[in-house]
């Protein structure tokens, strides 16, 4: 539990506002953050937030789960290509598996991502839906 | 004429942003009563329910990502978060530096969870705006969220239905509502109450109505208009606490407001009682189609009991300022009908 807490604690800016990180040598959008720009290969630490826009790139639904995630199921799974260039994976929310489209418009929200049992935290982290307002 | 009950900060202080959020899933009400009467319909129509990712956190994060929107903020200009709940996730850790987190504001602020059943939301929004009218801070924001939960079978499984409201305070000169002072009124009294480790509230019946909601509703509404010299007609709109959709109308007629002044922002009908989130959900979508130079009454109740009362004045800057974020009213048209079965899965009624 400790390992998780620790774990999930680290990572809260990049879930819970998708905050990536801008190279400062040729400015690509990187998410996740790497600290090492995937594109020129050199040192990019510059945390940067990112719109939370973008679309379906593909996708497929999942109907027997990882562990932690089988109270969700049926779900979608998504790589959503953002605005600023990056491809994020990330579950889909609010529409059905049968409604999602590849170049569909979608907007990050944060949501409940799993919980560690009845006793443990609650992980909360993005989560991608249908644009409210296109 | 006034007894020095009205409460007014030294630096005048308004709504600089604001934001909702309801969930997308409704359970009418006749589906309800489907199961346990066999026919019927329920004091509202139908209830906003969280689907299985949502909580009182994630809805007071997105209300609080369309405040700051529409404030035009940077996060980090935020001194306080304050997040009202009687269904916080956590018995123990605070909602809102979860919501700082989400926002980018943290680490400089401060951040804590209020509790007063359905008035949590507006006692937050009187502390933001002592903070920010004594100069401590700037910008202070107020959330009010629930994701109420009404024991299978109960009354109040009709109406305890999922979504919030965020506000930010600051200065008057930058806000989009100034407020004209505000009141406060509580007495012990219990209507409504859930003791520790339990799951669902317990209330007194026909308790929670005279006793309850209307004595402090009234007392708090009719003192601020008393204290301010004013009558209903000197309001453009009021929002009352919406347990459904008889309490407020009762209430805002015996203090003289009309259906009309009240009917943009009553939303019980169409989403159910959001508890902490209900009177000032109202606010919000009043706040979506407010002119300049309209003045709105808002007048929340908690069980418990009390209620806060607050007089606004609708400056120029709302009109830019609208459309930066989505309106409450595009929440409650994104709806999509379930039935009770996917409702007892989704707010975890079904236990192995």
């Amino acid at each position: 539990m400790e390992a998780k807490v620790a774990n999930d604690w680290r990572l809260r800016g990049q879930r819970y506002r998708l905050e990536g990180e801008v190279c400062g040598h040729c400015g690509v959008a990187i998410f996740p953050p790497r600290d090492i720009c995937p594109e020129c290969g050199k040192p990019a630490k510059t945390p940067a937030p990112l719109s939370g826009r973008g679309e379906v790139y593909t996708f497929s639904t999942v109907y027997n789960a990882p562990e932690g995630f089988e109270p969700y199921t049926p779900y979608t799974v998504a790589l959503v290509k953002l605005e600023e260039g990056p491809v994020v994976t990330a579950q889909l929310t609010d529409v059905a598996p049968k409604d999602v489209q590849i170049g569909m418009p979608v907007e990050m929200v944060t949501r409940r991502l799993r919980t560690h049992g009845e006793e443990g935290t609650i992980v909360y982290g993005y989560k991608f839906r249908p644009r409210v307002r296109v | 004429m006034g007894e020095g009950r009205l409460m007014k900060s030294q630096r005048a202080v308004g709504i600089v942003g604001h934001g909702a959020y309801v969930p997308m899933y409704r359970l009418p009400g006749a589906e309800i009563a489907r199961v346990w009467s066999g026919a019927g319909r329920g004091p509202v129509r139908e209830k906003a329910v969280a689907g299985l990712d949502e909580d009182t956190i994630t809805i007071a994060i997105e209300a609080a990502r369309n405040a700051v929107a529409r404030a035009g903020l940077a996060p980090e200009q935020l001194r306080a978060i304050w997040v009202g709940s009687e269904s916080h996730p956590y018995a123990v850790k605070p909602s809102s530096t979860l919501v700082a987190e989400a926002l980018g504001a943290a680490p400089y602020l401060l951040a804590a969870d209020f509790e007063f059943a359905c008035k949590a939301g507006t006692e937050a929004l009187q502390a933001a705006m002592g903070l920010v009218g004594s100069g401590m801070g700037d910008y202070a924001l107020a959330i009010g969220a629930d994701t109420a939960q009404g024991r299978p079978g109960d009354e109040l499984e009709y109406t305890a239905s999922s979504g919030g409201s965020a506000f930010i305070i600051g200065p008057a000169d930058h806000a989009v509502a100034i407020c004209r002072g505000s009141l406060s009124y509580v007495t012990d009294t219990p209507d409504f109450w859930r003791r520790a480790y339990q799951h669902y509230p317990s209330h007194g019946g026909r308790f929670t109505g005279e006793p309850a909601y209307f004595h402090h509703s009234e007392s708090a509404g009719g003192a601020l208009l008393d204290e301010l010299s004013m009558t209903a007609k000197d309001f453009t709109y009021a929002i009352f606490h919406q347990p459904n959709v008889k309490f407020p109308g009762r209430a805002a007629e015996r203090l003289g407001f009309t259906a009309a002044q009240i009917e943009p922002g009553l939303l019980s009908n169409l989403i159910g009682n959001t508890y902490a989130g209900a009177s000032l959900t109202g606010f919000s979508a009043v706040l979506d189609i407010a002119q300049p130079g309209d003045r709105i009454m808002l007048v929340s109740f908690g069980s418990g009991a009390g209620s806060d009362a607050f007089a606004w004045e609708i400056t120029d800057r709302i009109s830019s300022h609208r459309d930066m974020a989505p309106l409450t009213t595009d929440y409650i048209k994104r709806r999509v009908e379930i039935d009770y079965a996917l409702y007892a899965r989704y707010r975890g009624k079904l236990r192995d």
